[in-house]
C-alpha cells in the first residue's frame, strides 16, 4: 500500500508540474492564469516529498515486494542503514533529486516576492520543466515503487562500502547543493524570458545560490572525508570523475556568487552572472549524467546504466541546449552596467571568475579527455592527479592570492597604494613563512612550498577587512565572508602539509614486530577475529608510541555476509598535529601480515577549511537575508 | 558599443555543448568494454628463466613453444586455491598449463599442490616477483593465453572462476590457429 501511494504521489507530482509549465507559460503571455502557479508549486512539492518519504517507510520496513528494497536491502541490516539504503542506489537516489528539485520549487514559489511577478512565474515555469523531465525520466525508466512477485526472502543487501554512517549524511547534502542551483538556473530562464536582468534580479537570487553552495560545500568535504577513511588508500582526494562531478558545480556556483555580488552592488556582469547560473545547474545536471550513465569508469561508480545514461542524455541536451540558446538570442537586449577600472573590488571578482571559470575547464576537459581519446583514437587510459595538480595548482594558488587582496579593494576604483598598505603585513608573513618553510624543511616541492607560505599570509590577510572596524557593528555577512577566505586558507594549510609531510611505510610484519612511521613506532600485537551485525572480521590490534604517548589502533579487514564482499576499515587515530593512519592487508606466508601505515600532519585541516567555509557561507546567507528583511526566507533552510 | 562579431560569440556556449553532447553520445552508446587491456596483448610473451622450486616440475627456461596457459599465482594467495579446481577442468580438456609461483617456498608451495590439486606442467619460482613486472600483472592471480608463436593473446585478471571458463577454453582453442 505504501509503495502505491508513493507512486500515486510521483505521478500527481508530474501531473501539477505539467500544470505549472502550461500555466507559468500562458501567464508570461497574458492570459490570466498566473494565481495558479504558485499553489500549484507548493503542491508539487509536497507530493514529491511525499513520494520519498514513502519510498524511506518502505525501505525502515524492509518490505520486500518491492523490488529495488530486494535488490539493495537486506533484513538483518542495521536500521540507519535501510534509511541510507534509500539513497545508496539509482532509483531511490533519483527520486531524492526529484524531491529537492520540486521542495526548492515550492519554497521558491512560497516565499520569493520581490521580483516582478511575471518573471518569478516564468522562473517557476522554468522549474517546472525541469521537474516534468526528471518525473518522466523516474515514471518511464526508473520506477523506484516497482513490485517484485514473488517477494524475495531476505534481499540482496547494500555495498558494503556504503555500509558507513558518513553516507547517510553525504549524498542528501550533495543533492540538495547540486539541486538546489535549479534555482538559479531557473531565475535566469525567467529573468531571460521576461528581459529583467539587474540588480534586483541578483539580490533575489544570491540567497538561493548561498544555501546552494553551503550544502554542496558540506557534501564535498564530507564526501572527501568519508573516501578518505573508507576507501583506505589514504588519499582525500582522488580526481575520480565522480568527484570532479560535484566539484564542477561548486566552481560554478562560487563564480557564481561573486558575480551576483557585483551585480547586486554595482550592475555590472550580467550576462556573466545569467551564463554562470545556466553553466552551475548544467554542472549539476552533467555531473549526474557522468554519475548515472556509467559513461565514465569510477572508482565510485555505485549504481551505473547506460540506458538511463541515455535518457539523462536527452533531457540534458533539452534543458542545456535550451537554456543556452535562449542565452543567446536574449541577452543582447540586456542593458549592461557601469563600468569600472581594473583596480578595483569589481576587478579582483573578475579575476576570480576568470580563474575559477579556468579551472573549472582544466577540471571538464581532464574529466571527459579519456571519452574523448577513445572515441578518436580507441584506447583505453585515465587521467590521474598529475594532470590535475599540475594544471590546476598553479591557477588555484594564484586565486588564493587575489581572494585576500579582492575585500580590502573599494568598489569601482582603488590606488595600488593603497591596497599595497594593507597588504604589507600578510605579505611580510607569506615572504617568513616561505623563508621559514625553506629553512625547516629543504627539498619541498614547488606547489606544496608555495601552498604552505600562501596559506600562512592568507590565513591572516583574510581576516583583514575585520581590522579597524567595531567587531559588533561590522554586518554578519562581512563576517561570512571572512570565515569562508579564512576556511580556504586553513583547508590550503592542512593540503600542502600533507602532500608535503606525509610519510608512509608498506610492512609485512609477524606477531611482535615493530615499524616506524614519522614520529610514531608501531607494534604489530596480533589479530583477532571480531563480528558485526552483518559482518566478520580479522582485527589488527597495533600499539603506537610516541613519547609517552601510547595510542592503540585496531583496523580491520571486514567479510560481509550479503552481498559477500571484503572491505578494508582503516583505523585512524587523530591527534592535534595530524592523523595516524592504518590499513591491514592481506596475509602473506608464515604467519607475516600487510600492514600500511601513514602519519598525516595536519590532514585534518582539510576537512576543518571545509567546515568553516561553509559556516563561513551559512553566515553569510543569514546576514543577506536579515538585511533585506525578509526573515521568512531562512525558514526554508532550517 | 556593441562590437561586430560579438553576436556569433554568444552562440559560443551553445556549440561548445553541442560537442560535449557528440562525444557523450557517442561514448554512451558504443559496445560497454569495461576492462582495461593488458599493453601486453599481441606482443611476445618475455622470455623467462625461472628456476624449478617443487621436484616433479621443471621450472621456466624461456624455451617453452605451443599454445599454453601462464598462470601466475602462489601458495599464499587464498584465490588461487580456489581456481585451482577450473585450472584442473581446462587440464582435462588438454590446456597445457605453465604455473609462476610468486615469492613461495618449496614447502609451502608442495603443500598446496598436495592439498589442492596439481594442474601445473612446469612450475618457476619467482622470488623476486621479477615476472610480474615484466608480465605487467596487477596481482596474483593472474593468467595469460600464449599462442604457438609466443605471443600473447588473452589475459584474465584474477581468479579463474566457473563463468570465465569457456571464455578462457576458447582463447586457447583461438591460440590453437595462429
Amino acid at each position: 500500500m505504501i509503495a502505491e501511494a508513493g507512486l500515486a504521489a510521483l505521478w500527481l507530482a508530474a501531473a501539477l508540474s505539467l500544470l505549472q509549465l502550461v500555466a507559468g507559460g500562458l501567464a508570461v503571455r497574458g492570459v490570466d492564469v498566473a494565481s495558479l502557479v504558485r499553489p500549484v508549486a507548493v503542491a508539487q512539492g509536497a507530493l514529491a516529498a511525499f513520494a520519498f518519504a514513502a519510498l524511506m517507510l518502505v525501505f525502515a520496513r524492509t518490505d520486500l515486494s518491492v523490488a529495488l528494497v530486494a535488490a539493495n536491502s537486506h533484513v538483518d541490516k542495521p536500521m540507519v542503514y535501510k534509511l541510507a539504503g534509500t539513497w545508496g542506489n539509482h532509483e531511490g537516489s533519483m527520486l531524492l533529486w526529484i524531491a529537492v528539485l520540486a521542495v526548492s520549487g515550492a519554497a521558491v514559489a512560497a516565499w520569493e516576492r520581490r521580483l516582478p511577478e511575471r518573471t518569478m512565474i516564468a522562473t517557476l515555469a522554468g522549474q517546472a520543466a525541469i521537474a516534468l523531465g526528471f518525473y518522466a525520466f523516474l515514471l518511464i525508466a526508473s520506477n523506484p515503487f516497482a513490485r517484485l512477485s514473488p517477494a524475495a526472502a531476505e534481499g540482496r543487501g547494500l555495498n558494503p562500502v556504503l555500509q558507513d554512517p558518513g553516507l547517510a549524511f553525504h549524498p542528501p547534502t550533495l543533492y540538495i547543493g547540486y539541486v538546489g542551483l535549479s534555482v538559479a538556473f531557473s531565475f535566469a530562464i525567467g529573468a531571460l524570458v521576461t528581459r529583467e536582468v539587474g540588480p534586483a534580479f541578483a539580490r533575489a537570487m544570491r540567497p538561493w545560490v548561498l544555501g546552494a553552495w553551503v550544502f554542496l560545500t558540506l557534501g564535498i568535504t564530507a564526501g572527501s572525508y568519508w573516501a578518505y577513511y573508507e576507501l583506505g588508500w589514504g588519499g582525500w582526494w582522488f580526481w575520480d570523475p565522480v568527484e570532479n562531478a560535484s566539484l564542477m558545480p561548486w566552481l560554478a556556483a562560487t563564480a557564481l556568487l561573486h558575480s551576483v555580488s557585483v551585480l547586486a552592488t554595482r550592475g555590472a556582469l550580467s550576462a556573466w552572472t545569467v551564463m554562470l547560473s545556466v553553466v552551475a545547474f548544467s554542472m549539476s545536471m552533467v555531473g549526474t549524467f557522468l554519475v548515472r550513465s556509467g559513461i565514465l569508469t569510477s572508482v565510485h561508480s555505485f549504481a551505473v546504466d547506460p540506458t538511463r545514461g541515455a535518457f539523462i542524455l536527452l533531457l540534458l541536451s533539452i534543458y542545456v541546449g535550451g537554456a543556452l540558446a535562449l542565452f543567446a538570442l536574449r541577452i543582447g537586449t540586456v542593458r549592461e552596467g557601469t563600468l569600472f577600472q581594473p583596480i578595483s573590488r569589481e576587478g579582483a571578482l573578475v579575476a576570480n571568475n576568470l580563474l575559477l571559470s579556468a579551472i573549472l575547464g582544466i577540471v571538464l576537459v581532464g574529466t571527459l579527455y579519456p571519452l574523448g581519446v577513445e572515441a578518436i583514437a580507441g584506447e583505453k587510459l585515465s587521467v590521474g592527479p598529475p594532470y590535475f595538480n599540475a594544471a590546476t595548482g598553479p591557477l588555484a594558488l594564484l586565486l588564493v592570492v587575489i581572494m585576500a587582496a579582492g575585500p580590502l579593494l573599494r568598489w569601482r576604483r582603488d590606488r595600488i597604494v593603497a591596497l599595497a598598505r594593507k597588504v604589507a603585513l600578510p605579505a611580510i608573513l607569506l615572504a617568513g613563512g616561505l623563508a621559514a618553510t625553506l629553512l625547516l624543511a629543504p627539498g619541498l616541492r614547488i606547489l606544496p612550498l608555495l601552498g604552505l607560505s600562501i596559506a600562512f599570509g592568507v590565513g591572516v590577510a583574510s581576516l583583514a577587512p575585520l581590522w579597524g572596524r567595531s567587531l559588533r557593528r561590522t554586518p554578519l555577512f562581512t563576517w561570512g565572508m571572512v570565515v569562508s577566505h579564512l576556511g580556504i586558507a586553513v583547508a590550503l594549510g592542512g593540503m600542502a602539509s600533507e602532500s608535503a609531510f606525509s610519510r608512509e611505510t608498506l610492512v609485512s610484519a609477524a606477531v611482535g614486530e615493530t615499524a616506524e612511521v614519522g614520529p610514531y613506532r608501531i607494534r604489530f600485537e596480533g589479530v583477532t577475529p571480531a563480528s558485526g551485525r552483518n559482518w566478520t572480521a580479522v582485527e589488527a590490534r597495533l600499539t603506537a608510541e610516541r613519547g609517552d604517548d601510547v595510542l592503540v589502533l585496531t583496523p580491520q579487514a571486514r567479510i560481509f555476509a550479503a552481498p559477500p564482499t571484503e572491505t578494508s576499515e582503516a583505523a585512524i587515530a587523530t591527534v592535534l598535529d595530524g592523523q595516524l593512519y592504518t590499513v591491514l592487508g592481506k596475509p602473506g606466508a608464515d604467519g607475516h601480515w600487510q600492514l600500511r601505515l601513514w602519519w598525516k600532519p595536519f590532514v585534518t585541516l582539510i576537512w576543518l577549511g571545509g567546515g568553516l567555509i561553509a559556516l563561513g557561507g551559512l553566515m553569510s546567507l543569514i546576514g543577506r537575508v536579515r538585511r533585506e528583511r525578509r526573515p521568512a526566507i531562512w525558514a526554508a533552510f532550517a | 558599443m556593441r562590437v561586430k562579431g560579438q553576436g556569433l560569440l554568444l552562440w559560443a556556449p551553445l556549440l561548445a555543448f553541442v560537442a560535449f553532447f557528440a562525444l557523450v553520445a557517442a561514448g554512451l552508446f558504443k559496445p560497454a568494454d569495461t576492462a582495461v587491456r593488458s599493453k601486453l596483448i599481441g606482443k611476445a610473451l618475455p622470455a623467462l628463466t625461472l628456476p624449478p622450486i617443487v621436484p616433479g616440475h621443471p621450472g621456466l627456461t624461456g624455451e617453452e613453444r605451443g599454445p599454453r596457459l601462464v598462470n601466475i599465482f602462489a601458495s599464499w594467495c587464498v584465490p588461487c586455491a580456489a581456481e585451482v579446481e577450473e585450472l584442473a577442468r581446462l587440464r582435462a580438456r588438454g590446456v597445457v598449463i605453465d604455473g609462476i609461483a610468486v615469492r613461495d617456498t618449496p614447502a609451502e608451495l608442495s603443500a598446496f599442490l598436495a592439498r589442492h590439486g596439481n594442474p601445473y606442467r612446469a612450475i618457476g619460482s619467482d622470488a623476486e616477483s621479477r615476472s610480474m613486472l615484466a608480465l605487467g600483472s596487477s596481482g596474483v592471480p593472474e593468467t595469460f593465453v600464449v599462442d604457438a608463436a609466443g605471443v600473447i593473446r588473452y589475459q584474465h585478471i584474477g581468479a579463474i572462476g566457473p563463468q570465465d571458463f569457456e571464455a578462457i577454453l576458447r582463447a586457447v582453442e583461438d591460440a590453437r590457429t595462429i
